[in-house]
C-alpha cells in the first residue's frame, strides 16, 4: 500500500507526532483495568526524555499505577480525568502531584476538548482492530471492548492522532468507529491489553439480600413515578444493586407490556437482554461493560455506538442524557441536601470520580441514587458530603433499605410514591435512623493542600478535594 | 400484628444489623439450620449482642434455638433468655412432651433472671409427620405456646416426597395445622416460599395460605416480606366494611334494635368479631383512622 500510516514503533509515532515538553497527551479508558496502551506510551515517552506533560485520560485504573512513577520523575506534571480508582487515588490524595488533578465528567471532558478549553496535542487511541490507514473499531479483535465512544472526541480534536492496535486488518475496515480522516499514525503492538481486565465475562446482579431489597424498591419507585410508559428511556450503572433494579424493572416492563425507546450509557448484558426482550427500541452505547454487550454492539443494528459528546456533552446542541427519563446512580455519600459524593471514600481519599454521574443526573427527568444506609460501620447520609460530585438540585430520590427519601423539590414524585404506599421518609429522619445504629462518626481530618478540583460539566468549579494527612 | 417473619441466619452480621430495616413484623434469628456446628457458639454470641445493642425498630424478636435432641439448645437459651426475646422457636417439635421439656428450662431461666413467668413465649416449629399428627397436643401443651409454625422443607423429607411450588404435598399438613391452632386458640404461621426470584409464586403461595386461615407467613428472603405483609393485611375495602359494621352496630344499639342489617345482609356475631379484628389490625398498621377520616 502506498501512503499507509503504519510506523514501526511507538517511539517513532511519538517522534513523528512532534510531542515536546509541556504538551498534552490523551487516552481513553475502554480497555479499563486491562489497558496496556497508556503504560506503554508513557514508558516510551519517559525513555525519550520528554517531561512536564499533561495526561488527559477519560479514566484511570489501578493498572495505570506506573503513571505514579512518571509523576515522581517529572514526566507527568498535570492530570485531567473523569475517574480514578483507589490505587491511583490514594497516591494523588497523599499529594504526589504538585498541581491539583482536574476532574471532569464524561460529558464535560469532550465539551471542553471541543470548545478548546483543554486542547490535546497527541491522542493515543487504543484500538482492538485498525486498518493501515487508521480506520479503527473496538468491536473486533482479541482485545475487543465494544464501543469506542470516549475516544471519538479525542480523535476528532487532537493535533495528532496515533492509533495503537494489536489487530491490524486489511484496508478498508468498513465497520469503523473512528474513520481514517482523523488518524495520523498507526502502530501495531503485540497486545494492547489483557482481555480479562478489559470487559467482565458477565456482570452479575447482587446476591446480597439487602441490595435486592433496595433494587426492588428502586424498581417500584420507577413504576410509580409516572414515567414508566411506552417510550420510556433508562440508564443504570454496572453496580450489583443497580443491575438488580434493572432486572426487576425488566420484569415489570414485560408484565405490563411497556415498550421503551432506549437504554443508554455503559451497557451491560442486562440492558442487552432488555433490548432483545422488546423493552427498548435501541441501545445508545458509549461503553461496553461485558462480553454480552460487546457481542450485541457487533451484531445487533439496534445497538448503537455513540461518542462521549453525543452521550453527554453539555455544549452539544443536544445529547442522549437530555432525553433520559430515569437514571439509577450510586453514591459513596449523600447529604441532607441530596448532594452526592462519588469521588472520595469515607476518609476523604480519592477512589472514583463523576464519570457520567452528574451528566445523567442533570439530564434525566428522574435521577435516583441507590445506596445502603451504611457501609461497614459508617453512615452514608451526612450533613455535608466531603466532596460534591453531583449537586443535590439534580437528584430526585434516594433509595435505601431503610426507606425512600424524596428531594423536596420534586413534590409530584413525593405524592406519587406516598400514594403508592412506598416507605417514604424525610432524609433527615433517615440520617437519624442510621446514626441510631452507627453512631455519629468523628469528622475526618483533612490535609491543607488541594489535590483535585472537581469541575462541573459546564466548566465551573464545583468543589475541591484536599489531601489526606499521613496516619 | 405479626404478618411476616423473616429468617436471618445467626452468623451473618450484615443481615443482622439490617434486620430492623427490612420491613418484617418479626425477625427469626436462626441458630439452628443456617449455622454450621463449628459456628454455633459464635452465632449465639452475635445474636445475643445484636439483641442487646441494636435498635431493631420495633420488630418482634424470635430466636430459633437448636432442637432439644442436640447439645446446643440449653446453651442457646442461657445466652438468649437474658435479652428477653419475645419468642423462642423450638424446631422439630414432635409431641407435647418436647414442648414441656423446653418450657421447663425456659421457666427455670425466667425464674433465675427474675422475669415474670411466661414472659418468653414458645412457637413450636412443626416439621415432621409426627409433629403434624400431634399438632393440637403441641399447640395446647402449655400456656407458653402462642403460635405454631409449619416447616415444609423438613416435613417433605420426612414424608419422602418432593417439595413442589404448588404445594399439594403439604395440603393436609397446612389444613391440619390451622385446625389445631385455631382449636387451641393460638396463631399459626405458614412455611417460607423458597424460590426467592419468583415474584408471582410468592404472592400466590401467600394468598393460598391466607385463604386456609394462616395468621401469617415466614420468609427466607427480605424481598418476600412486602408481598407477605400486603397479602396478610386487610384491604382498604375490608377496613371500610369493618367500620361500616361497627357503625351499624352502634346505631342499632342506640335505636334499641336487636337484629342488624347492612347492605341487606344480617350482621351476626362472627361478622362483628372479624370486623373488630380488622379494625385492630388496621389501627396497628396506622391506616385505621386515615380510612375513617376519609369516610367522614
Amino acid at each position: 500500500m502506498k501512503n499507509h500510516k503504519v510506523v514501526a514503533s511507538l517511539e517513532e509515532a511519538i517522534r513523528l507526532s512532534g510531542l515536546k515538553d509541556g504538551m498534552t497527551v490523551s487516552f481513553h479508558h475502554h480497555l479499563r483495568n486491562g489497558d496496556h496502551v497508556l503504560n506503554m506510551v508513557m514508558e516510551a515517552i519517559a525513555q525519550m526524555g520528554i517531561h512536564d506533560l499533561t495526561v488527559n485520560a477519560s479514566s484511570l485504573f489501578d493498572i495505570h499505577a506506573p503513571l505514579l512513577r512518571h509523576i515522581e520523575n517529572g514526566v507527568v506534571t498535570h492530570l485531567k480525568t473523569n475517574y480514578m480508582s483507589g490505587g491511583i487515588g490514594r497516591a494523588i490524595s497523599a499529594g504526589i502531584l504538585a498541581d491539583p488533578v482536574e476532574f471532569r465528567t464524561h460529558g464535560g471532558r469532550p465539551s471542553d476538548i471541543e470548545l478548546g478549553r483543554t486542547p490535546i496535542d497527541v491522542a493515543f487511541i487504543a484500538a482492538p482492530t485498525a486498518d493501515p490507514m487508521g480506520n479503527c473499531t473496538g468491536k473486533y479483535g482479541k482485545s475487543a471492548c465494544g464501543s469506542l465512544g470516549y475516544a471519538i472526541p479525542d480523535a476528532m480534536n487532537a493535533q495528532k492522532v496515533v492509533v495503537v492496535t494489536d489487530n491490524l486488518a486489511a484496508y478498508p475496515l468498513t465497520d469503523w468507529s473512528i474513520p481514517e480522516i482523523y488518524v495520523d499514525y498507526v502502530v501495531a503492538v503485540d497486545a494492547i491489553g489483557d482481555p480479562a481486565g478489559i470487559v467482565s465475562g458477565t456482570t452479575r446482579i447482587t446476591r446480597d439480600p439487602v441490595g435486592l431489597v433496595m433494587a426492588d424498591r428502586a424498581a417500584q419507585v420507577i413504576r410509580h413515578s409516572g414515567l414508566l410508559k411506552d417510550g420510556f428511556s433508562f440508564q443504570t450503572g454496572a453496580g450489583g444493586a443497580s443491575l438488580a433494579a434493572a432486572k426487576y424493572l425488566r420484569d415489570i416492563m414485560l408484565r405490563e407490556k411497556i415498550h421503551g425507546s432506549f437504554g443508554s450509557g455503559g451497557i451491560t448484558g442486562y440492558l442487552v437482554d432488555m433490548l432483545n426482550d422488546g423493552c427498548f427500541e435501541a441501545l445508545m452505547d458509549v461503553q461496553c461493560f461485558d462480553l454480552k454487550a460487546v457481542e450485541s454492539i457487533r451484531t445487533n443494528p439496534r445497538h448503537h455506538e455513540i461518542s462521549a459528546s453525543h452521550y453527554a456533552s453539555p455544549s452539544a446542541r443536544s445529547a442522549v442524557v437530555d432525553s433520559l427519563d430515569v437514571v439509577i446512580l450510586g453514591a459513596t455519600e449523600i447529604d441532607t441536601d441530596f448532594n452526592v459524593n462519588v469521588h472520595t471514600d469515607s476518609n476523604g481519599s480519592i477512589m472514583g470520580g463523576s464519570g457520567g454521574h452528574s451528566d445523567t443526573a442533570a439530564g434525566a427527568k428522574l435521577s435516583m441514587i441507590i445506596a445502603p444506609m451504611f457501609r461497614a460501620r459508617l453512615p452514608i447520609i451526612t450533613d455535608r458530603v466531603k466532596c460534591i460530585s453531583t449537586p443535590g438540585r439534580d437528584i430526585d430520590v434516594l433509595v435505601t433499605q431503610g426507606g425512600i427519601a424524596v428531594n423536596p423539590k420534586n413534590q409530584e414524585l413525593l405524592l406519587r410514591l406516598k400514594d403508592a404506599g412506598l416507605p417514604v421518609v424525610d432524609i433527615h429522619d433517615l440520617k437519624e435512623m442510621v446514626e441510631r445504629t452507627t453512631g455519629t462518626p468523628a469528622p475526618v481530618r483533612e490535609g491543607g493542600r488541594v489535590v483535585a478540583n472537581v469541575i462541573y460539566r459546564d466548566g465551573t468549579l464545583l468543589d475541591t478535594i484536599r489531601s489526606v494527612p499521613a496516619k | 400484628m405479626r404478618r411476616s417473619m423473616l429468617f436471618i441466619p445467626g452468623n451473618t452480621p450484615n443481615l443482622l444489623i439490617n434486620g430492623g430495616f427490612l420491613g418484617a413484623d418479626a425477625l427469626i434469628f436462626d441458630l439452628e439450620d443456617a449455622v454450621s456446628p463449628d459456628e454455633k457458639d459464635a452465632a449465639r454470641i452475635l445474636v445475643r449482642n445484636i439483641m442487646k445493642f441494636m435498635d431493631l425498630r420495633g420488630c418482634e424478636t424470635i430466636v430459633r434455638i437448636n432442637s432439644i435432641d442436640t447439645d446446643y439448645w440449653k446453651a442457646d437459651l442461657e445466652q438468649i433468655l437474658p435479652q428477653k426475646p419475645r419468642w423462642i422457636m423450638l424446631p422439630k417439635t414432635g409431641c407435647a412432651a418436647d414442648v414441656l421439656t423446653a418450657d421447663a428450662e425456659i421457666s427455670r431461666l425466667e425464674q433465675r433472671l427474675g422475669m415474670e413467668p411466661n414472659t418468653v413465649r414458645l412457637m413450636p416449629l412443626i416439621e415432621t409427620a409426627l409433629g403434624v399428627e400431634n399438632a393440637f397436643a403441641i399447640a395446647s401443651a402449655s400456656k407458653r405456646v402462642g403460635a405454631i409454625f409449619l416447616g415444609a422443607e423438613d416435613l417433605t423429607a420426612d414424608l419422602r416426597c418432593k417439595r413442589t411450588k404448588g404445594g399439594a404435598e403439604i395440603d393436609y399438613a397446612r389444613s391440619r395445622m390451622v385446625m389445631a391452632a385455631r382449636a387451641a386458640e393460638v396463631d399459626v404461621y405458614d412455611t417460607p416460599f423458597t424460590d426467592v426470584s419468583d415474584d408471582e409464586g410468592i404472592r400466590a403461595d401467600a394468598e393460598y395460605a391466607k385463604s386456609l386461615g394462616f395468621t401469617g407467613k415466614a420468609s427466607i428472603s427480605p424481598r418476600h416480606v412486602g408481598v407477605i405483609n400486603e397479602v396478610f393485611s386487610p384491604s382498604r375495602k375490608d377496613i371500610e366494611y369493618a367500620y361500616e359494621v361497627m357503625d351499624a352496630i352502634r346505631q342499632a344499639h342506640e335505636q334499641g334494635r336487636g337484629a342488624i342489617a347492612l347492605h341487606g345482609k344480617m350482621i351476626d356475631a362472627p361478622i362483628v368479631a372479624r370486623a373488630r379484628q380488622t379494625i385492630a389490625m388496621a389501627e396497628e398498621m396506622g391506616v385505621g383512622k386515615a380510612v375513617q377520616h376519609e369516610e367522614s
